[in-house]
């Protein structure tokens, strides 16, 4: 079963307080490496053997519509074996 | 004069909404998220709560309510629309308004009084406050930080769409503290805090907050 992945971020230029908020915790953990830390979403569609073209092409176009908001987000459509 | 409002499975505002429009003066008729039919209301209110949970982002799933298309077109030839807390993130999502509302800049969900200052009263949701008139009404959201780009926040304030803004620190991280809009007819307005909990001295922190319902009122009873 292959899955279409769709990964949606805030762009960069919005504030992201969960990313920053993540980032202190690492720091308290004494992990010091962070520069910085950006929250996103993830979503794993499951399709029927090989996604085909068409599928590819509307899972785009559910991410435009539904998954991501473009005022503040972007989104990345990949498949993953 | 029958004034809408919708109810969305997690939505918790409407009952206040609906008394707030009686005290007015106004009808009060409930519609359903479900159901396309406006039933013949001259006004809609999208009132505040967790609409579908909030699931995926604030008002993002509402937005494709069978409610919502009879919403936009109504909105569309000019019917005056009013979206409080989550009804405004329903607003910005159906593109009916400009922007997002994000995650407050602390993380903090806020319940609390807040005061605010009206910017414009042109709007039929607004025109019965004074400019710069400073009222105390409910806050209360966890993703009530109004964000756009530079271009579109600077149309709001040239065109005179921003309807509300914070008095003192910002309580979400809002840009240039804005609590409401409207769109660029004036019809659609959405409001961050909430009027519909400020309509009475005994239960709320003033009565200021029926303006909104009296604006609403004056401004189709003529």
């Amino acid at each position: 079963m292959a899955k279409i992945v769709v990964d949606v971020m805030l762009k960069p230029e919005i504030l992201d307080p969960q990313g920053d908020a993540v980032a202190s915790a690492l720091l308290r953990l004494g992990f010091s490496f962070a520069q910085s830390v950006r929250q996103g979403k993830r979503f794993e569609i499951e399709v029927e053997g090989e996604p085909t073209a068409s599928q590819i092409s509307q899972v785009e176009k559910a991410a435009e519509l539904l998954l991501s908001n473009s005022v503040i987000e972007t989104y990345v459509v990949r498949v993953e074996k | 004069m029958r004034v809408g409002v919708i109810t969305f499975p997690g939505t918790l505002d409407d009952k206040d909404a609906a008394r707030a429009i009686t005290r007015s003066g106004a009808q009060a008729v409930s519609l359903w998220h479900g159901d396309a039919d406006l039933k013949r209301v001259e006004a809609v209110i999208l009132p505040g709560g967790f609409s579908y949970g909030d699931y995926l982002r604030a008002g993002a799933i509402s937005r494709f309510a069978p409610v919502m298309k009879s919403v936009i077109e109504a909105a569309g030839e000019g019917m005056p629309v009013l979206g409080i807390c989550n009804g405004f993130q329903v607003l910005c999502e159906s593109h009916l308004l400009p922007g997002a509302l994000t995650r407050n800049s602390d993380l903090h969900f806020l319940c609390r009084d807040q005061e605010i200052e009206i910017t414009s009263n042109k709007t039929p949701w607004t025109r019965t406050f004074s400019i710069n008139e400073k009222i105390v009404i409910p806050i209360k959201n966890g993703e009530g930080s109004f964000q756009c780009d530079d271009k579109t926040l600077a149309q709001l304030e040239d065109q005179g769409r921003v309807i509300a803004r914070y008095v003192g620190d910002n309580p979400n991280g809002s840009r240039n503290l804005i609590a409401g809009i409207s769109n660029e007819q004036g019809n659609v307005v959405g409001l961050m805090p909430h009027p519909e909990h400020a309509i009475d001295p005994l239960t709320g922190p003033s009565g200021a907050g029926l303006g909104f319902f009296t604006s609403i009122l004056n401004s189709m009873v003529k």
